[in-house]
């Protein structure tokens, strides 16, 4: 940019030279361009050749004829998903899943933050992040096998503790009330570490100034978190609220289906796995881009509508 | 007086708290470890609560004679390797230009990229995709399909604005520098600790990914250590480790259990040893995201 200033000095810029200019920059930085093709290429070829393959939705795809020549159905695909025996019960353990994450993941590294800022031994305060960051690490399948044999019906860990205390077997994995419980557990141990780093830089950031000022004024440690770090730290819990909320329905599909099985199905089918039971393991394309589809839609909704709101309430918002 | 008091018990409350938040999420891993390392009659008996018992290295042993882990974890070790390789350099090559503030159309390149992060074809749309290119059952199919992020080319765009001094570059305009010359010589070697946050994000990725793996190949010859772990640790699909040997059924089992340990101990080596880094570059690129972000 300086650059181009330089080379307009003493020039009144008229219109056409603007042009000009726009043109000869774009020809000084071919090179740019060439840089960037390569990803853009990518994102073509593998975002939005997908975006032109959503048509599917509303034909009858047959591999023979190919995505353009397939005849167009309508809505046939939504309907049929509509009025399905599965319809109501993905979209419930997709919702309940979802909010359960938000409503008992969410607060959690909320408190972890302020717990870890009122640490003031610093070794003790590091000693306790390095543990806590260390599961977010760990692959989805790593987390699920440890989560299979502790509560392994025969061997596992845990049951043989309810054993020790006289208790009877609980079978975890194969019971769908434990599904959900379980997994927001899980969720919580492996990532409350990681998510708690975002508001301790947070509340890093807050004036020193402040916390003196009501000390003198005779304030308590709570009453100061409560008056000084909560208020501090509000705009990062929002805009983070805002995220979750918008994907309340864009679970972390990997680790459901990892732990899905056939005796939780009842509790553990969300869209996605039943997208990818039916589009992929039985090859009905069509149908399962149809649903796909309807939840990508969804989603997009929720995110602007959730980020309007928060516009709206409190001045904080993603864009 | 008082006040002393009531900063005392809130000490003890926080550092309690705290205290029983690491053990929490401290115990199951030093279980997974000590449980390697047991006898796994042991660990069958519900004998192990926190230190090995009867310590062997049986269960890792049993491991390396393993074909299916060892060629998994060789052919994650490729991917892992060449998938980073591809993604560092088309990180640089999107955020070098998007840098620039001279670079006209960045506005119009940024917004085709993150509109992705929104919304997409979906699994079905991108399964025909990969399908139609005969990328199915490749060694391609485990690197192309996520050749780039649009959350690290953001974060790696902002430290070039950030941390590279616009003066330097226009320094080396000046002295004749093209705009690849210009990156190579000139921001490249500024922009190290950018590039081993990206490295280290990548390669986590990569050593993590299970499920392209999952949705595209069908050769089991060609799984990641990740697909393994799933067969042996979910699906319970032991009976190829223990198929060999000659020994009775409840020594079988014994060995399984062992192996089950040990193998989430294996998995885990490389990002054992770097933790120290990870920890450190993870966090620094949180926060050079969270300014952004």
């Amino acid at each position: 940019m300086a650059m181009l200033q330089q080379e307009h000095v003493g020039r009144k810029p008229l219109k056409s030279t603007a042009r000009i200019s726009r043109f000869s920059k774009i020809l000084r930085n071919w090179q740019l361009y060439v840089m960037i093709s390569p990803v853009l290429a990518y994102y073509i070829l593998f975002h939005y050749v997908p975006m032109y393959g959503i048509q599917i939705a509303f034909k009858d795809f047959r591999i023979n004829k190919g995505i353009w020549d397939s005849p167009w159905v309508g809505l046939k695909h939504f309907d049929r998903f509509f009025h399905s025996f599965f319809f109501e019960r993905l979209i419930f353990n997709t919702i309940e899943l979802g909010l359960y994450l938000i409503v008992i993941g969410f607060p959690i590294p909320i408190l972890l933050a302020l717990l870890l800022n009122e640490a003031k031994a610093e070794r003790f305060k590091k000693f306790v992040q390095t543990i806590t960051y260390a599961p977010h690490f760990l692959s989805t399948v790593v987390v699920v096998g440890m989560m299979m044999i502790f509560l392994n019906p025969r061997y596992g860990l845990v049951n043989q503790f309810i054993g020790a205390l006289g208790g009877d077997t609980v079978n975890f994995m194969a019971n769908p009330s434990w599904f959900k419980t379980l997994y927001v557990l899980s969720d919580v141990w492996q990532t409350m570490g990681w998510s708690s780093i975002i508001y301790l830089a947070a509340l890093g950031g807050i004036d020193t100034q402040l916390h003196e000022a009501a000390r003198v004024d005779g304030a308590s440690r709570i009453r100061r978190i409560w008056h000084i770090n909560l208020p501090g730290i509000r705009p990062t819990i929002v805009i983070l609220l805002i995220l979750n909320l918008g994907s309340v329905m864009a679970i972390g599909f990997e680790k459901v289906l990892l732990m899905q099985n056939n005796l939780n199905l009842a509790s553990s089918d969300i869209i996605d796995t039943y997208v990818y039971r039916s589009g992929i393991l039985d090859a009905n394309y069509s149908f399962s881009a149809a649903i796909g589809l309807f939840s990508a839609v969804i989603n997009f909704l929720l995110l602007v509508l959730v980020n309007a709101v928060a516009r709206r309430a409190g001045g904080t918002s993603l864009w | 007086m008082t006040a002393a008091r009531e900063d005392r018990m809130f000490n003890i409350v926080v550092y309690s708290l705290l205290s029983l938040v690491a053990l929490c999420v401290l115990y199951p891993l030093v279980y997974v470890v000590s449980a390697s390392f047991s006898d796994p009659q042991y660990i069958m008996g519900g004998e192990i609560w926190l230190w090995p018992k009867g310590m062997t290295v049986d269960s890792y042993a049993s491991i390396f004679k393993n074909d299916a882990i060892v060629r998994g974890f060789l052919n994650t070790l490729l991917y892992t390797a060449a998938g980073t390789g591809l993604n560092l350099v088309m990180t640089i090559l999107a955020a070098y230009p998007l840098s620039r503030s001279d670079f006209a159309g960045r506005n119009l390149f940024m917004g085709v990229m993150v509109f992705t992060m929104f919304f997409g074809g979906g699994l079905i749309p991108t399964y025909l995709l990969i399908k139609n290119l005969h990328l199915l059952n490749t060694f391609w199919v485990m690197i192309l399909p996520g050749a780039v992020s649009v959350w690290n080319i953001i974060i790696m765009r902002t430290y070039f604005q950030q941390s590279i001094p616009a003066e330097m570059q226009e320094a080396a305009v000046i002295d004749g520098c093209s705009n690849f010359q210009t990156l190579i010589r000139i921001v490249l070697p500024l922009s190290m600790p950018i590039i081993a946050v990206t490295v280290l994000y990548y390669a986590v990725g990569h050593w993590n990914a299970f499920f392209n793996a999952l949705l595209y190949l069908s050769d089991r010859k060609q799984f990641p250590l990740q697909l393994i772990l799933r067969e042996i640790l979910i699906q319970g699909q032991t009976d190829e480790m223990v198929r060999a040997s000659t020994e009775s059924a409840i020594k079988q089992q014994r060995a399984v259990e062992g192996i089950k340990y040990a193998v989430l101990v294996v998995a885990n080596i490389p990002m054992f040893l770097l933790y120290p880094f990870l920890q450190r570059y993870f966090v620094k690129g949180i926060m050079v995201g969270a300014i952004k972000g």
